[in-house]
């Protein structure tokens, strides 16, 4: 069911009304996060949003896929497949574009970061040098789910990379900024979720009543800046008690 | 997020008439056919866990099929009419009553102002679906009124049903035609099992699935473990293993099979994440998400194979029957 678009993209099935795009340098299965992949989901997602209307119920760009979820009453998977081919042959790497920088505020400690010890005993690290690891990169917004305004962030410094809880926590707090393999992000509301988590971010990551409703974007810049306790409170952060 | 408090939202709906909730019982949430369109935003479908229980209530109704109507897990709702309105009441066989009579479901039948409507625990399924006629008057956010308590989005305040609330609809009067009495002939009338049969397709990253682990995983029992709700089913029985421990994150579709490390597969439904890293090994259809999500805990499950042709197929034939079949004129 696997079928090659042209160097760069596959298409793969992923359910009754949804395929998945997945894209490379070099056709092959991409575990690494890069800009250059990145922009071309951007504009993939751009082409399909051009060229397709009733047929495409909705679509998810993340770092190197995008999942098409499309309407079983207008186009059946068959006629889609052979309909993103052609459109998608045309598609080549872009320029990376730089997006804005924003600085989100963290309270990384022991008491907002439960996963902290864990990862520094993993990475034979101390844990001041894995705060002072994840606050030093710029990372970029490669993609937005999983839940409102979770902005996935990438990539995190290889030596503090660390994998998924093997079994998810029922409960992670909002503000929790947490690591996946090389990915981070801020978690905006209290929800399930597998990441290992370092710290507490105390800036709404998804706010229906403003506008925008998230402080960030798809190819944005983003940068931790650790703050204290104090701060932490003072910006409206707050303790929760947490499932270890 | 910050949420309108309730009563910023009984203000919002004090002048209309409806239906008041007098017991919101276990868990009974307002919902349309979904929210669609909002991934962008990170925002689930959410909607209808049984959608052929949700589309056949507003049918009974009248109505269009993607009319607001409450979806009720377990039981335990009472509400009280303000207005003559038109109900029905489809789904797992919760004790139906009108001012304690009992009433059958999988019909529509009028109820005048002052009756109440009491739903008592469902012995086997989970969810049941009341719509009305013309649909609850609920304004939509994000272009749905599909409540999703994750996200804290639809509904009446983005949660559950709480006591007091209420619920506006339109008033019925003598020569509406939304006074026709409907009922679904009970051969159509699903039935709700404790074992489910699940039609899978092979999917996403299902290369990393040995064939051994696949014959393991299409070949045995999986019971639902305690942790089952609208997000997904946790299962629990023979592990699975991927060569993979985790992916880069990619979108999730309805249905789809995630197996984390333990093994331990989970079905993703109506209010699960839209992004994910735990590898998955395909994605149960649509209509068989409807017949788990009417499951609970120690219930079983099998996966079956199939193909996406015979997927589509099988929702094809399913949504003819659905079209096709007449509803009765009882009264």
């Amino acid at each position: 069911m696997s079928t090659r678009i042209n160097d760069g993209i596959r298409l793969e099935v992923a359910g009754e009304n949804a395929l998945m795009l997945y894209f490379s340098d070099d056709g092959q299965e991409s575990l690494v996060i890069t800009p250059s992949i990145s922009s071309n989901v951007q504009q993939a997602t751009q082409l399909i949003r051009q060229h397709f209307s009733v047929e495409i119920i909705d679509l998810i760009p993340s770092y190197a896929s995008m999942l098409v979820v499309f309407n079983l009453l207008e186009i059946d998977h068959h006629h889609l497949r052979n309909k993103l081919k052609t459109l998608l042959k045309q598609c080549v790497s872009v320029s990376n574009k730089q997006g804005r920088l924003i600085e989100l505020p963290a309270y990384y400690s022991l008491e907002s970061g439960m996963d902290l010890q864990r990862i520094a005993k993993h990475a034979k690290l101390t844990v001041t040098q894995v705060i002072t690891l994840h606050q030093a990169q710029e990372y970029r917004v490669y993609a937005i789910g999983f839940a409102p305004g979770f902005a996935y962030l990438g990539e995190v410094d290889e030596r503090i990379a660390m994998e998924r809880l093997t079994t998810p926590r029922l409960k992670v707090p909002k503000g929790a900024i947490a690591i996946a393999d090389r990915q981070t992000a801020v978690y905006p509301a209290q929800s399930p979720g597998g990441w290992n988590i370092i710290g507490l971010c105390p800036i709404d990551m998804f706010n229906a009543q403003t506008e925008p409703m998230m402080p960030v974007e798809v190819g944005d810049r983003v940068k931790f800046v650790a703050i204290d306790k104090l701060k932490f409170f003072e910006l409206g952060g707050k303790l929760t008690e947490m499932e270890s | 997020m910050s949420k309108l408090t309730s009563s910023a939202r009984s203000e919002e709906y004090a002048q209309a008439l409806g239906l008041i909730v007098t017991n919101a019982g276990v868990l009974s949430l307002i919902q349309d056919a979904g929210r669609y369109g909002a991934f962008n935003l990170g925002l689930t479908n959410g909607g209808p866990a049984d959608s052929l229980a949700f589309y056949w209530a507003n049918r009974l109704c009248s109505n269009e099929l993607n009319s607001t109507a409450i979806e009720i897990s377990l039981g335990g709702l009472e509400l009280t009419a303000q207005v003559d309105c038109v109900i029905a009441v489809t789904g797992a066989p919760m004790p139906l009553t009108l001012n304690g009579q009992p009433k059958a479901l999988w019909r529509s039948f009028l109820v005048k102002a002052g009756d109440a409507i009491s739903l008592g625990f469902t012995p086997l399924g989970v969810r049941c679906y009341l719509a009305v006629a013309g649909g609850f008057d609920i304004k939509p956010s994000f272009g749905s009124t599909a409540t999703v308590c994750r996200e804290s989005v639809g509904g009446l305040n983005g949660d559950k049903l709480v006591k007091k609330d209420v619920l506006p609809c339109q008033a019925v009067s003598k020569a509406d035609y939304r006074l026709k009495q409907l009922m679904l002939p009970e051969h159509e009338q699903p039935e709700y099992a404790n074992e489910v049969k699940l039609h899978t397709v092979l999917s996403y990253q299902h290369a990393h699935f040995s064939n051994i682990e696949k014959r393991v995983f299409f070949s045995s029992e999986y019971q639902i473990s305690k942790h089952w709700d609208r997000m997904g089913y946790r299962l629990q029985g023979r592990a699975i293993k991927a060569d993979v421990a985790g992916i880069l994150s990619e979108g999730i579709c309805y249905g789809a099979v995630q197996i984390p490390a333990d093994g331990q597969p989970i079905v993703l439904l109506n209010d699960r994440q839209t992004i994910g890293g735990y590898p998955k090994i395909g994605a149960v259809i649509s209509q068989d998400c409807a017949k788990l999500s009417q499951c609970r805990q120690g219930d079983k499950v099998r996966f079956e194979p199939i193909s996406m042709s015979q997927a589509n197929n099988m929702f094809h034939l399913n949504l003819r029957r659905f079209t096709q079949t007449q509803l009765i004129s009882y009264a």
